[in-house]
């Protein structure tokens, strides 16, 4: 206390700021820093659990180039990014607009469409897959074979499956574009629209040419975030095929799965940590491509 | 000429044509607002009819009705019985729960001391706080699941919290609303003779309520929905939270849909009965934490 006392302001200031710090830096030293390095250590090792960790220089990652079922899942995990992302920012751009016209119980309308998001993932997943089963028990084929249309293989066929599992993911972050895209709508003058209104502009050009360009910074945010959300999917598929986790024929498996069987099922953890980081390498190529060609436009 | 010839009297066409205009308008939005209203019935229909199902007999589990004919409790019954889901959802309760506090505490902690104090290495701690967001979870969970077999972690309740005690995003979301705290404020409490800890606690954090709230429900909505960390970090059931819990669960029924979609409506519920009781107050809070986050 003494030797506080002492210190001037500025030195009590670095006391205190180290005072406030000293728990969250271990913190993040020993769970974020240090598994982090570890991750990419381990990538250039080979290792069971059991025996010991042996130095195999690059092996996991050409094992990883040779692998014909990692290029199978890279093209899944990019096929659930590039059919997501567009179709979820479309939806939601479109309903958003529409909702910040509407008055009449607006609130109503808005917690509609946001609800979804406060579900969890797992029980929505099954919620899901019990709708796309077939005839006697799922809804939508009971429904469209109330029509007399035929049924639909949903989570049995190669080619259904993965947007069948992509729907749901989509549906649940609706709510969530939805709000931020309204927040950013609301942030836009209306003083421009007034103007547009007096020159009269047709409502399609106010929209391409005010509303848009002034939304940009909402669209790179919900860009960049739901890409790397969909890029990360993982919760709706292993629950959706929990019989054949990725399947039918690794058909919708994601590169989170493929990790999760490589480490916790095969224990092939220098394999597993390879992939890892050849996803944090997709992650931050993705983001930054995106903040690139967004922000030059 | 009198004045009242001056003005412009709209003819008895004219008046005809804005009346057809406005009300065409009303129309408009009429349909604009059941459109909208439609969508967002077809948005909620999942939930409708896990719930519908949850109160029906099989025998009317394959049907369209989303009202059971003859409603009954049986599944819950049925679900709560063995006791699983009481425990899964006091686990999911107590991890969500303590890891929002923590969040809430450390975050606005280091948020505050990134914001207010001048001291040497405050960038490169902002910097190195900073760069965490851009690595995934799952490029640690390897790491800290080999952490825990060294340490006892694994099936415990620490297991599955450590991880998510204090997050990049939150300490971000607390800096950029401490900033809107006046220095002088912050000044006039150290004349005062407050010491460095009692001014961000009595002083600085009142005045970040919202935000702290905006952190609290995206923290605690996370973790309650949290899946692949538990699912590795726990073996024994008695530790699983919901979402573990139901995916075993929902394994084990194999085919009996009806109770699948109870064990799914007890793990949505809660969640969703908090929603609609403070419905524009994490709305706000979300897109608060979306956007400034």
């Amino acid at each position: 206390m003494q030797f506080y006392r002492h210190l001037s302001i500025s030195q009590k200031q670095i006391v205190w700021a180290w005072a406030f710090l000293a728990l969250p830096a271990i913190f993040y030293v020993v769970i974020r820093f240090y598994p982090t390095a570890n991750a990419v250590f381990l990538s250039f090792q080979e290792w069971n659990l059991l025996g010991a960790r042996t130095w195999t220089g690059f092996d996991n990652y050409v094992k990883l180039w040779n692998d014909a079922v990692f290029w199978k899942v890279f093209g899944n995990t990019f096929l659930y990014l590039i059919i997501g992302t567009p179709v979820s920012l479309v939806i939601s751009f479109i309903i958003a607009y529409h909702i910040d016209k509407v008055r009449f119980m607006h609130g109503l309308i808005r917690a509609l469409y946001f609800i979804p998001f406060m579900t969890s993932a797992v029980a929505m997943a099954w919620v899901w897959r019990w709708f796309y089963q077939p005839v006697p028990i799922g809804v939508f084929n009971n429904f469209l074979s109330s029509f007399g249309i035929a049924q639909i293989e949903f989570l049995n066929s190669t080619t259904n499956a993965l947007p069948s599992i992509l729907a749901p993911a989509v549906w649940a972050g609706l709510g969530f574009q939805i709000i931020i895209f309204m927040a950013g709508l609301r942030a836009i003058p209306q003083t421009y629209y007034e103007a547009a209104r007096i020159d009269g502009i047709s409502t399609l050009t106010t929209l391409w040419e005010i509303t848009l360009p002034l939304l940009k910074p909402t669209i790179v945010f919900l860009v960049v975030f739901s890409s790397i959300g969909f890029l990360r999917i993982f919760d709706q598929v292993f629950n959706m095929t929990t019989n054949n986790p990725g399947g039918p024929l690794n058909s919708t498996k994601p590169l989170v799965l493929m990790i999760y069987d490589t480490a916790f099922n095969s224990f092939d953890m220098g394999y597993a940590a390879a992939q890892t980081v050849v996803l944090f390498a997709i992650l931050l190529v993705v983001s930054l491509v995106q903040l690139r060609i967004l922000r030059d436009r | 000429m009198s004045a009242s010839d001056l003005t412009i009297k709209p003819t008895a066409d004219a008046l005809l044509s804005t009346k057809m205009a406005k009300r065409r308008a009303s129309n408009a939005q009429f349909i604009r607002w059941l459109i909208l209203f439609a969508g967002g019935v077809l948005m909620v229909m999942p939930i409708v009819y896990m719930l519908s199902t949850s109160f029906k007999y099989p025998f009317e589990v394959y049907n369209l009705n989303l009202i059971p004919e003859e409603p009954t409790l049986e599944n819950y019954q049925l679900v709560l019985e063995d006791g699983r889901f009481y425990r899964w959802f006091v686990n999911s309760l107590f991890i969500a729960t303590i890891t929002t506090v923590s969040n809430v505490f450390f975050d606005s902690l280091v948020g505050y001391a990134l914001c207010k104090f001048r001291f040497p290495g405050r960038y490169i701690v902002f910097i190195a706080i900073l760069s965490t967001l851009m690595i995934p979870t799952e490029m640690l969970v390897i790491p800290w699941y080999l952490m825990s077999t060294t340490f006892g972690w694994l099936d415990t309740y620490w297991g599955i919290m450590f991880p998510g005690l204090m997050t990049a995003f939150g300490t971000f979301l607390m800096k950029q609303f401490f900033e809107t705290v006046p220095d002088d404020f912050i000044e006039a409490a150290r004349i005062d003779g407050l010491n460095e800890f009692q001014i961000w606690w009595t002083v600085a954090m009142p005045l970040v309520k919202p935000a702290l709230a905006a952190l609290a429900i995206f923290v605690f909505l996370g973790n309650w929905t949290a899946f692949i960390w538990p699912l590795i970090v726990t073996n024994s059931q008695e530790i699983y939270t919901l979402p573990v819990g139901l995916t075993t669960f929902s394994v084990e029924q194999q085919v009996e849909w009806e109770l699948i979609m109870t064990g799914a409506a007890i793990s949505t519920l809660p969640t969703l009965i908090v929603f609609l009781i403070f419905q524009r107050f994490i709305i706000r809070g979300v897109v608060m934490a979306g956007l400034k986050g």
